[in-house]
């Protein structure tokens, strides 16, 4: 006699785009070894970049790339987090708003005069900010882009019910676990290592230049040390604020940090 | 005849939507609607330093970093009057070669192909035909590999500079992509022979082609803005030419030829104006193909994108076997006010970037004109030309026919926006 397995449903997975250069879900798709078999593990529900097939919600995992920077996305990311289960922020433009939000630091409209002839046709929002700060995120992976590893292993721990395993140290025990000489020690470069979250696996450094912090702050990041030590070693004026106002300037301590490092700098300039 | 409706563009790279207005069973409005945000690149480049501009470049694609890292330094570098050596370049070919690869593998199996083949997705492929999806994969992740060997990662690669390049890339890592090279080479040849079985609806369109030539290269980085109606400009006459301009429906800039004419870039345009230039197993399964130039039907562009797979292939084992840097891996940089242009060969066509410097090295103005700027007013009137067909057909069959035309330009709408929803609607 032949028993037929009873089959538990595969979780549907949803990936939602907001304001973002699709990098984070080309990352998913960058999965060559990993994407049938993430296929057949989860059931792939709605996925605009990947296919049209469009399944109906509610859906257990919902995954959401970009910001928020239009009167539209605030409104839709309200109807996604209402569709979804258990709802993880895809990278830093998910998390801290990403680049879009420099424009939290200037006049967004003297951008779109900048940028466009005609203005007025365009709808946008003054800020551009995370899922978290416009509805609950259960979780979130930073990155710009994410490392997609962290992606398959967050999808593993929720099939497995376990908490994912992320790596809890910043980017500078990344680098001296990879043995690479320290660019801010040796060759006296501005580096956001030992602020930054941990999962690129030390690229910049390992290619001789500066974190410049796409993966956001380390939890436990000493940041005022951090501008003291390194803001002195600047190349070009504002190099060290330059670095923390980039990919991950919405992120409060980035916010604070940068703020710190251009009072330093103007300070050593009217000396 | 009812309204069609597609209430986002799948398979694109961002997002928009298709609206095509009837009247008396015969389209009278087409609109290809951009709702991806407006993104303000160009105003936040302005004080930055000019280091950190192909690091904030990169983040307009996704699919495409390389292209606007590489767009970026070239005008910067003429903006400072400094030109990078020839292992310098070299490796940025070899960078861009990963990008194609990883580009065109991406949307001839993964994105394209479903709507030859009557399947919603590649996943859906890989259901009834394991082994193409499979060999597509390994097809693709080689790109990555290249890119990952040369910028740490393929999504925002961190080695590219003004100047050159951070350090040179370990030489064993590189040559060890050799084999995988080799068997991409051969699968690419038999892409060609694949893509030529595929049934493709018939359009043939009137194109102006516009793409960069080199009389020595196939046209990437350098080399003059040619077009097929004979106009040849340098990079520094681009704009006397190529003009952008802004429609309401859209939050992508459209652009046009100073004549008001709409012209198309990408792998059409540029297999048609450079084919001389492939190197000798791409001329090879071109010949073999027995495809007529010029090619001027859009759905073929994926016929176009595997013969440049071979290309590209091709040229990436030859890079990787000459790879033997010595020097510097950049150049000094001596700051002074200048300004410069710069463009390169997106895969979904041509990028350019110009840049004003001041004597501290920051940005005080930035223009950048993506590929999808360029193709969208030539999309929408490709669009207007089917339209006849479309509104004669059931909902459904409609959409995909549409959507399948809008693919088939691979649009970066992400790029572009500076993406769809096909809504056919009768004005009564």
């Amino acid at each position: 006699m032949t028993l037929t397995p009873k089959t538990a449903p595969r979780p549907k997975v949803a990936v939602y785009k907001f304001s973002s250069c699709d990098g984070c879900q080309l990352s998913l798709l960058n999965l060559e070894d990993e994407l049938l078999d993430l296929a057949s593990a989860v059931d792939i529900s709605y996925f605009l970049e990947a296919t049209r097939t469009v399944k109906p919600g509610p859906y257990d995992i919902g995954i959401v790339e970009g910001s928020i920077t239009t009167p539209h996305e605030a409104e839709r990311i309200k109807d996604v987090r209402a569709e979804c289960k258990y709802m993880i922020a895809l990278g830093t433009c998910a998390t801290a708003g990403g680049i879009q939000a420099l424009r939290n630091f200037a006049s967004v409209a003297d951008y779109a005069r900048t940028v466009y002839p005609h203005p007025e046709f365009l709808h946008f929002l003054d800020k551009s900010t995370s899922i978290a700060e416009n509805v609950p995120v259960d979780l979130s992976i930073w990155g710009c882009p994410v490392n997609k590893f962290m992606v398959v292993e967050v999808i593993a721990a929720l099939l497995q019910n376990r908490r994912p395993n992320f790596p809890p140290s910043p980017v500078c025990l990344e680098c001296k676990r990879r043995g690479l000489v320290c660019v801010a020690v040796a060759h006296g470069t501005p580096c956001l290592g030992p602020v930054v979250h941990g999962g690129c696996g030390a690229l910049c450094p390992a290619n001789g230049r500066g974190c410049y912090g796409c993966f956001g702050p380390s939890s436990a990041a000493n940041f005022s040390a951090l501008v003291g030590s390194m803001t002195p070693l600047d190349r070009y004026p504002n190099e060290t604020a330059g670095l923390l106002r980039s990919f991950s300037s919405h992120a409060p301590a980035f916010k604070s940090a940068a703020e710190a490092a251009l009072k330093l700098s103007s300070e050593k300039e009217q000396k | 005849m009812k309204n069609i409706e597609v209430p986002a563009l799948a398979r694109v790279e961002g997002e928009g939507g298709l609206y095509i207005g009837v009247k008396d069973g015969k389209a009278v409005e087409i609109r290809l609607d951009i709702y991806e945000p407006p993104r303000f690149f160009e105003g936040f480049l302005v004080d930055r330093f000019i280091q950190e501009v192909p690091d904030i470049t990169a983040r307009i694609c996704g699919i495409c970093p390389v292209a606007y890292q590489m767009s970026s330094v070239t005008a910067l570098e003429a903006a400072l009057g400094i030109e990078v050596g020839p292992e310098v370049n070299a490796l940025r070919r070899l960078m861009y070669c990963g990008e194609f690869i990883e580009s065109h593998a991406l949307h001839i199996y993964m994105l394209q192909a479903p709507d030859l083949l009557g399947v919603p997705s590649a996943l859906d492929l890989a259901a009834v035909a394991p082994e193409v999806v499979k060999n597509a994969l390994r097809m693709k992740k080689i790109g990555n590999e290249i890119l990952k060997a040369i910028g740490g990662r393929s999504v925002h690669p961190v080695n590219a500079c003004v100047g050159g390049w951070y350090r040179w890339p370990d030489t064993a890592p590189l040559k060890a992509l050799l084999p995988e090279l080799e068997w991409a080479l051969e699968a690419a040849k038999e892409t060609v022979k694949w893509s030529l079985s595929l049934p493709y609806p018939n359009l043939e369109i009137d194109y102006e082609f516009v793409a960069i030539h080199h009389p020595e290269e196939y046209g990437v980085m350098h080399g003059e803005v040619w077009s097929s109606k004979g106009s040849k400009l340098s990079v520094n006459e681009y704009e006397t030419r190529y003009i952008e301009a802004h429609v309401k429906h859209s939050n992508a800039l459209h652009s046009h030829t100073s004549d008001g004419g709409h012209y198309l870039v990408g792998p059409l345009a540029r297999l048609n104006l450079n084919h001389e230039q492939l190197l000798p197993e791409a001329q090879k399964a071109l010949r073999e193909s027995k495809v007529k130039l010029p090619l001027t039907n859009p759905y073929k562009s994926l016929i176009a994108r595997a013969v440049e797979l071979v290309h590209f292939y091709e040229e990436a084992i030859a890079l990787v076997k000459s790879y033997n840097p010595a020097g510097p891996a950049h150049l000094d940089l001596k700051l002074r006010t200048g300004e410069g242009c710069g463009m390169s060969e997106a895969p979904r066509g041509l990028l350019y970037h110009r840049y004003k410097i001041d004597k501290n090295g920051r940005i005080k103005f930035a223009r950048i004109v993506p590929p999808t700027a360029q193709n969208l007013p030539r999309i929408e009137e490709d669009l207007f030309a089917i339209a006849p067909q479309l509104v004669k057909m059931e909902h459904e069959t409609a959409t995909l026919t549409a959507e399948h035309l809008v693919r088939s330009y691979d649009p970066c709408i992400s790029c572009a926006t500076h993406f769809l929803n096909l809504k056919i609607e009768d004005k009564k």
